[in-house]
């Protein structure tokens, strides 16, 4: 086999891979929608909070520390601590359950009953809220994530594939650790779903709302819920993102990777979601590696969306959404 | 009775307190939040902590008070253009627009406006043709002087020898990024080397692909022209991939602690190009520390003195004060105009003695502005990042850019710029 087909099955799996890490951040984003029909703008910068408060808690950082010390005159900056990685990312887990009921009670309770846009508008302005907010929390210089996950080319892939095909394959262990810890999120999901009272509740909810409400499940428990998960997951994505860059506030534009991912997987499944960031990954890393070199490269982001415009077109709902059957 | 008193001693007053002397108003469109803030809050710290040191030690500059107008940006082209719009009418002296984007819009806003603009080591390159963007400089350097530096840097390393060698273009895939392309093309004709160019989309995020194809085709160099996250993102990548990390080189917006320090370790031994040293080993800095920062006047915690990004707003600061201490030196006042303070651009110059008397000796390089050159002499250092140390070192002298390959760029570029804009350019000979 020619180096050139090699390399192109390193493209393809690095693109799927990659499309995983997409799916982590697109899950969020279903999971919220599936189940209140709000389309969660600020789940980008949900994922660079949680990032954020998880080093902040790791390495003891004082929270709101220039602010204190602008009006008492101290100069707070470290507790003098540091936490275990699993430690922090327990506290921090209990941050974003903080952050759901707090969303819950200031601005979802208040807009039962609106209409969609409505609601989106309201996660519009909390996208813009919680980056200030994080920014006067945690500061806003760079901050290295360490949590000790695996990251740099595998040399154990590398290796067999220099065996078994003379040629060795790269594939980045943090890319490996993400697929894994996608794997477990969707198990786990799909578990609580289908075997537990809570998640029976949710799909429930996500099917028909007042019919949920009229056998008494509570709408504003699973609203809680359900962006507690997505703030896990949001955690999650901040966590594997913030592994390659760091842990800055570029970091929410991430979402903009996920829109074509949910265009295409549909914004109500979990499935979807995966399937649709497998698509989006390798779908954008074959085109660049044939079609880019033709017309001057940089086709990843364009070419996302252009991917998933064409499935709309062909499936509106998206590959696993559900179909819309409205009848006059 | 009362009131002929008062009036008698306000009159007294006056008469005592002599002609007030306004101050000198300095803009700062800074950046301290949005997705690019991590970068914006040094320089603008730099920037207002310069200003506010020559307040409090000095009196000002030449006994006149310093004034700095900061105006939040967040990097965007469109609030920039607000910030130039609300800012002018106080009397600004100079702007700092730190943004590419905002350069191009405000060059012919300030122009029309006369007020002079600084753009150093960012902005419109051919604006260092001082004949045709008489509002504008750039000096000490521009992106073309960088892409020179670059291959003269690598030309040391390789026994002045490039051909067969490839060289590899990392570049944010914008107006900014595409700068150093046609200088790097024509260096590639005159050294022999093969160019490999590889964009990446904006934010920057994600760079697999780009690091598959440098992985497979091994370039001998890599340069970066990145900004904000892509620059850790493809540090780390190229130490995925265990690129050999000194034969990484990129931009001075590509050279900062924050490009280094997210990928720890795996960072050592990265290249940056710069045009000031990094650290805070100068006279100056202890001053900073000492009426500045311990005096509670620093403009952000005082967290970042030292830093290059905080350096490099310290260093525009200085460059902006000495011009408008030559302008009042030119024009005989203190109470210096917009157009004073372009005279004293043009007339700047910066000599190892008059960096020294500042307390920053050997900081910058030295340079002379003319009428045709706002520019200045394109010199710049290569710095290594140390990840144990934690510190950027300098690792060569000055290295001055190839003019033979960039001056009939800027002449080819401006001239197409004069001719679109129906501008005849100065005839600098007067």
């Amino acid at each position: 086999m020619p180096d050139q087909f090699y390399f192109a099955l390193e493209v393809a799996l690095n693109g799927l891979l990659t499309g995983i890490m997409y799916a982590l951040v697109a899950l969020g984003f279903v999971l919220i929608y599936k189940s209140s029909e709000i389309f969660n703008y600020a789940q980008g910068v949900m994922a660079l909070f949680a990032a954020l408060t998880l080093v902040g808690l790791q390495s003891g950082q004082v929270p709101f520390a220039e602010l204190i010390n602008a009006i008492f005159g101290t100069h707070l900056s470290h507790f003098g601590w540091r936490l275990p990685p699993l430690v922090a990312i327990v506290l921090t887990a209990v941050v974003m359950v903080l952050f759901a009921i707090l969303v819950e009670r200031l601005i979802l309770r208040h807009l039962v009953g609106q209409e969609p846009i409505i609601l989106f508008m309201a996660t519009i302005g909390l996208a813009y809220f919680l980056e200030g907010f994080g920014d006067l929390m945690w500061g806003s210089e760079i901050k290295k994530l360490d949590i000790g996950l695996p990251q740099g080319l595998s040399e154990t892939v590398e290796s067999l594939t220099d065996r078994w095909f003379g040629y060795g394959l790269f594939i980045d262990r943090l890319d490996i650790a993400a697929a894994a810890v996608a794997g477990i999120l969707v198990t786990v999901l799909t578990l609580f779903s289908q075997y537990t009272k809570q998640g029976r509740a949710l799909r429930a909810v996500a099917d028909d709302h007042q019919a949920a409400l009229s056998v008494g499940i509570s709408l504003r428990f699973i609203w809680v819920l359900v962006w507690s998960i997505a703030g896990f997951i949001a955690l999650v994505a901040g966590v594997m993102w913030g592994a390659k860059s760091g842990v800055q506030f570029s970091l929410s534009l991430i979402a903009l990777k996920a829109l074509p991912v949910l265009m295409l997987g549909g914004f109500t499944s979990i499935p979807g979601a995966i399937v649709g960031g497998l698509i989006i990954g390798v779908g954008e890393k074959l085109f660049e590696f044939w079609v880019g070199p033709l017309i001057g490269g940089a086709t990843e982001n364009w070419f996302a969306y252009v991917l998933a415009l064409v499935f709309l077109v062909f499936r509106p709902q998206g590959l696993f959404g559900e179909k819309i059957i409205e009848r006059v | 009775m009362k009131l002929t008193r008062i009036a008698a001693a306000a009159a007294a007053a006056l008469v005592m307190a002599g002609p007030a002397l306004a101050e000198l108003v300095f803009p700062s469109l800074s950046y301290r939040t949005g997705p690019y803030a991590a970068n914006g809050i040094p320089f603008a710290d730099g920037y207002a902590d310069y200003f506010t040191l020559l307040n409090e030690r000095d009196g000002g500059i030449n006994g006149v008070k310093t004034r700095v107008v900061e105006c939040e940006t967040g990097y965007n082209t469109q609030k920039g253009v607000e910030c130039y719009e609300a800012t002018k009418g106080e009397g600004s002296l100079v702007y700092e627009p730190l943004s590419t984007g905002i350069t191009y819009q405000l060059i012919p806003k300030a122009s029309a406006d006369g007020i002079p603009i600084h753009t150093g080591g960012y902005g419109r390159t051919s604006a260092k043709n001082g004949r045709v963007f008489k509002w504008v400089f750039n000096y000490p350097i521009n992106y073309w002087d960088g892409a020179s530096i670059a291959i003269k840097y690598i030309l040391s390393q390789e026994n002045g020898d490039l051909k067969g060698k490839k060289i590899a273009l990392l570049y944010h895939n914008s107006a900014y990024g595409k700068e150093p392309i046609r200088t790097l093309q024509k260096l590639a004709e005159k050294y022999g080397y093969e160019l490999m160019l590889l964009p990446v989309d904006h934010p920057g995020q994600e760079q697999k692909s780009q690091w598959l194809q440098i992985r497979r085709a091994k370039p001998d160099y890599v340069l970066m022209w990145g900004w904000g996250i892509m620059n850790p993102v493809a540090i780390q990548e190229a130490a995925n991939i265990r690129y050999p990390m000194d034969h990484f080189i990129g931009i001075w917006w590509s050279g900062s602690e924050n490009d280094v320090k997210p990928a720890g370790m795996k960072a050592d031994g990265y290249k940056a190009l710069s045009f000031h040293m990094p650290g805070d080993d100068f006279p100056l800095f202890k001053d900073i520390r000492k009426y500045v920062v311990d005096a509670g006047k620093a403009s952000g915690t005082g967290e970042y003195v030292g830093t290059v990004l905080y350096n490099r707003g310290v260093y525009a600061a200085m460059l902006a004060a000495e011009a408008a201490r030559k302008a009042m030196e030119i024009h005989g006042t203190k109470d210096i105009t917009p157009a004073m303070m372009r005279d004293g651009m043009e007339a700047l110059e910066m000599t190892n003695e008059k960096m020294a008397a500042l307390g920053l000796p050997n900081f910058g390089p030295e340079f002379k502005v003319t009428c045709a050159n706002h520019g200045g002499n394109g010199l710049g250092i290569v710095q290594q990042w140390d990840a144990k140390a934690g510190k950027w070192k300098v690792i060569t002298d000055w290295i001055e850019s190839d003019k033979s390959v960039i001056d009939p760029l800027i002449e080819e570029d401006s001239m197409a710029f004069a001719k679109e804009n129906g501008i005849t350019p100065r005839d600098c000979k007067e």
